[in-house]
């Protein structure tokens, strides 16, 4: 078999020496050659680490610009209250101060995002309050002075006149309280019931067992270690206002802004430059953003915004916020015979553009029944306005909480009917032999294996001995849990799913193009936004193996509204599926090129030729063979050779819209609770996860782990809290306790794979699962190791007063606190 | 009139002399008068660590400390540990144990494992290492390859039986 490295070796000599030489080296080593030269499955190294871990990474405040204004936001200090008058002057006279601007002086603009449906009511978000505010921190003027600290030396001395009024903040008060929007009904900004049923209700009477249970969830900050940012510039040679911001949409927010400022599209240029982190913070468009491009238009002078921490916590855009009411009705075997759910979300003051607060009532409706066969089902999904900041699609987004609900109804079901609960699952879980299913909302599952994971997850954790482990521990006096969570997450939503949002835009396909240049090198371009996720090393695993080249030939463009064709960048799943798709179609066509080329030069049948090991090869002729870089030579500077009509150059475009791809796992995890304090340990976490063909394993498992442990902290330790009046009580990081290496153990995991049946690859999108799933597992080891106590936490976060009461022991006799 | 100070550091080997005003962090000097943008801010409170460095070899958060504190100091920052390309071997085994994602807080990460790697032995254990490492916060990486590079470094750096 021909080694890739040989490839690899020669190639380094007229590459960059050094670092790429012995990285190419490095990747063959590892790379699992089949001798079909696939990258798929490999743990390539990634690209990105090189710049990042010599700290050359390039994050929006690595940006700078001669003379640039910084910007300091002016926020409301109140949760609700008038603006009667907004005073600069003296703002105007600090030192370094250039400019304050308010509402009045950029035209009113706003942002508005639109549900085309009649159950929905839109609200318009003033870029900078107007006449009123609605949440603490809501913006209200900004100052634009020669750095950062004299902006903020302006912004305390802008003087705003505000009359407060009472907040709303909560969601079992919101209806009675004021109108966070005036006229706005009992504060609500979508109720919808769906998939009703007429048999549900007799079901519900006459099942042998009925359920009832009430859930709820805490509100969480996405909290990615870079906060928000941007810095505008007006560009007069290109005429276009150029934002390079932190985001995971740069067309998005591109359509953001040029809707606000009523602008064309084509005046706007959107770069997201190296994103630390979004998990759905950063997949809305934010009014600071939109603020500051007009600022930089208007003054024709670079402008940055940095966001700080407490902004982050206070100011951006938080999600989570869940209650859930719900009637099961099982047989007497543990069947899930009929589902009621009553789902309200917290959603704060406004729609964030362009997903609106619908985002998280329609996932959660749509999407409860899960894995799990629900023959009678009905929900009724609401948003509620309160005076906090507005939400945006949080890692996850209502899965969380909806598998959480799942897998507590499967416990509480099987402890009624004195069952074994895992029995319970396998006996709701739509198995083999049922796919594709279509459930009761209408969803169409493809296969995967969602009995086959819970099986392996059981019998591994058996065989490891965590259940004698958990015995021991509790004849040592130490309360200690095993819990479960199955479920299955619809990933990758191309536009046929997105069109029953009935979104104001609807997004869900991609585009790539990919090109060759003539020195057989290519560049790929997506409207993916990768912030993290090691797409410039996937999207290269993908592209390298349709051309037969090495994926350090393959360099991914991203991030800009001006290299490539529209996109919706990278949230829900979605990229490595539609993205690494379009990229792959694309790449398929440019191979062709290839292919007609070398049969051309070779006079051979073009289907006789092989890309591979940068190379074309001709099946059943030894000796041909002609490098892939003189393909491309000749492409470009000898096209007169070429027969006639060949197309010029070689590149191509290509798209993919999915309907969506269910990936699913099982993840079992062991804890403890500290008698004395209350505290739960998560000590042992197996997840078996099965998101079809796996492109990169390091990243999968990367992506995984990342995951769970923002399961476990929503599990057991984040809450952004408000108080009655509608302060944050959760402004910085002492307050909201993001976990350390400390609170997180290793986490083991197992693959399964079922191909997607949409996509040429067969990858699934698995961004979120671990997210989704650790929430139920955590929690139903804790109800586990308190199941002697008799009290069954159906909340998240639990927190260590929690499990102290339940052990009846309250917190004063701990701390004396 | 703006209070300012005339003074002098050395980053990573580099002589450095610049005015900074008496209320500028070092963190805000390393990364916009000097250029040192690989020092990132993630709190700007003194929790997250992303801002980490080494002042005359202790770990700092660089922006708890002024820049005039740092007259007359040695700074290390994450541009000083490759040599060229070659990344360091605590680098290499970020990389290779996937202890990066979106790379925000990878600096900060390294400098605190440089300083504990200078003081540890090769009996460092994960245990001890992931409570040193809880000095920082990663929203992306679970953590486990953070640990598992430090502790492949701190073995590699001291075999058993070396110190
Ligand atoms: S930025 Fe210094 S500790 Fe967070
Ligand atoms: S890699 Fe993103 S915060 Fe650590």
């Amino acid at each position: 078999m021909t080694r890739f490295a040989v490839k690899a070796t020669l190639r380094a000599t007229n590459a960059p020496t050094g670092p790429l030489g012995r990285t190419g080296a490095r990747m063959a080593r590892e790379a699992k050659l089949d001798g079909h030269g696939t990258w798929i499955g490999a743990s390539v190294p990634r690209k990105e680490d090189g710049r990042m871990l010599r700290g050359s990474g390039r994050f929006v405040d690595d940006v700078e610009r001669y003379g640039a204004l910084h910007a300091a936001f002016v926020r409301s200090p109140y949760g609700s209250a008038t603006v009667n008058s907004i005073d600069v002057a003296a703002a105007t006279g600090i030192p370094g101060v250039h400019h304050v601007l308010t509402a009045a002086d950029l035209d009113n603009p706003y942002l508005l995002a639109v549900l085309e449906r009649d159950e929905f009511v839109p609200t318009t978000m003033p870029l900078l309050a107007e006449s009123e505010v609605r949440h603490a921190a809501e913006p209200v003027a900004v100052v634009l002075a020669e750095d950062p600290y004299a902006a903020e030396d302006g912004a305390e001395a802008v003087e705003i006149d505000f009359t407060p009024r009472q907040a709303v903040t909560d969601l079992d008060t919101a209806p009675t309280g004021p109108n966070v929007h005036s006229g706005l009904a009992d504060n609500c900004l979508v109720d919808l019931t769906m998939f009703d049923d007429d048999r549900l209700d007799g079901v519900l009477a006459d099942a042998p067992l009925t359920v009832e249970a009430e859930f709820s969830s805490a509100r969480l900050a996405a909290l990615p270690m870079e906060g928000r940012g941007c810095l505008a510039e007006w560009d007069d040679r290109d005429g276009q206002v150029v934002l390079h911001a932190s985001t995971q949409v740069p067309h998005q927010l591109r359509s953001g802004i040029a809707q606000a400022l009523g602008l064309p599209e084509s005046t706007v240029r959107v770069i997201a430059p190296d994103v630390g982190g979004g998990f759905g913070l950063k997949c809305v468009v934010g009014r600071e953003e939109v603020v500051i491009a007009a600022a930089a238009a208007r003054l024709r002078r670079p402008v940055k915004w940095v966001e700080d921490r407490q902004e982050n916590l206070t100011a951006s855009f938080h999600g989570h916020e869940q209650h859930y009411a719900v009637r099961a009705a099982f047989d007497t075997t543990g069947r899930l015979l009929g589902l009621a759910a009553d789902i309200r979300c917290d959603v704060g003051a406004y729609s964030a553009f362009p997903f609106t607060c619908a985002v998280e009532p329609l996932m959660a409706a749509t999407e409860l029944p899960g894995a799990y066969k629900v023959p009678a089902y009905r929900a009724r999904g609401r948003a509620i306005a309160t005076n906090k900041p507005p939400t945006a699609p949080y890692r996850g987004v209502s899965r969380p909480q909806i598998v959480l609900v799942m897998e507590r109804l499967m416990e509480k079901a099987a402890a009624a009917l004195d069952l074994d609960p895992l029995e319970v699952r396998r006996r709701n879980l739509i198995s083999e032999g049922e796919f594709p299913y279509t459930g009761a909302s209408g969803i169409t599952y493809d296969e995967g294996s969602y009995r086959e994971s819970l099986d392996l997850a059981e019998k591994t954790v058996t065989e490891a001995g965590w259940y004698s482990e958990r015995d021991e521990l509790r004849a040592a006096g130490i309360p200690a849990g095993i819990g479960f969570s199955c479920f299955s997450e619809r990933t990758a939503y191309g536009t046929p799913i997105m069109a029953q949002r009935r979104m104001g835009m609807t997004p869900g396909y991609d585009t790539a193009h990919v090109r060759m240049d003539p020195t057989g090198e290519v560049i790929v371009t997506t409207g993916t936004c990768g912030h993290g996720q090691g797409h410039e090393t996937t999207f290269a695993q993908i592209v390298a193996t349709r051309l037969g080249v090495h994926p350090d030939q393959v360099r991914l463009r991203q991030g800009d509204t001006d290299l490539a064709a529209y996109g919706w960048g990278t949230f829900g799943s979605r990229s490595i599926v539609i993205g690494g798709t379009s990229a792959r179609r694309a790449a398929d066509d440019v191979a062709a090129q290839l292919r007609r080329i070398a049969a051309h030069l070779l006079e051979v049948d073009e289907s006789d030729v092989r890309l591979m090991h940068g190379a074309a090869t001709v099946r059943g002729v030894p000796g041909a063979s002609l490098e892939i870089a003189e393909l491309a030579r000749t492409a470009y500077f000898r096209a007169h050779t070429l027969p006639e009509g060949s197309e010029h150059g070689l590149e191509a475009r290509g798209s993919a819209d999915p309907p969506g791809t269910f990936s699913n796992a099982c993840h079992t995890v062991l804890v403890t609770a500290d008698p004395g304090t209350g505290a739960v340990r998560v000590r042992r976490y197996l997840v078996v996860e099965d998101c079809g063909v796996v492109i990169n394993p390091l990243v999968v498992d990367g992506q995984v782990r990342g995951g769970v442990t923002q399961g476990i902290a929503a599990a057991l330790y984040e809450r952004i809290r408000y108080d009655g009046d509608g302060q944050p009580n959760s402004a910085t990081l002492m307050d909201y306790l993001a976990p350390t290496a400390s609170e997180i153990c290793p986490i083991q995991i197992t693959h399964l794979e079922t191909p997607c049946p949409y996509t040429e690859d067969g990858a699934k999108g698995m961004g979120e699962g671990g997210t989704i799933g650790a929430p139920a597992a955590v929690l139903n080891a804790v109800n586990d190791a308190l199941a002697h106590t008799g009290v069954a936490m159906d909340h998240i976060p639990v927190r260590p007063e929690d499990v102290l009461s339940s052990l009846s022991r309250p917190l004063a006799t701990v701390g004396g606190t | 009139m703006k209070d300012v100070h005339l003074i002098s550091l050395s980053v990573n080997g580099n002589e450095h002399e610049l005015v900074v005003e008496s209320r500028r962090t070092l963190a805000d000097m390393l990364r916009h008068d000097l250029g040192y943008t690989g020092t990132h801010l993630g709190c700007e409170h003194g929790i997250c660590g992303a801002c980490t460095i080494l002042l005359d070899d202790q770990p700092v958060r660089a922006c708890l400390v002024f820049g005039v504190q740092a007259d007359g100091c040695e700074v290390r920052t994450v541009e000083g540990l490759a040599d060229g390309d070659q990344l360091s071997d605590l680098q290499q085994a970020f990389s290779d144990r996937h202890g990066l994602q979106c790379g925000f807080c990878t600096p900060g990460f390294l400098m605190l494992a440089e300083a504990y790697l200078s003081e540890a032995d090769s009996s460092a254990d994960p245990e001890s290492v992931r409570e040193a490492m809880a000095s920082n916060l990663c929203r992306c990486t679970g953590y486990q390859g953070i640990v598992e590079a430090v502790c492949d470094v701190a073995r590699s750096r001291h075999p058993a039986g070396s110190t």
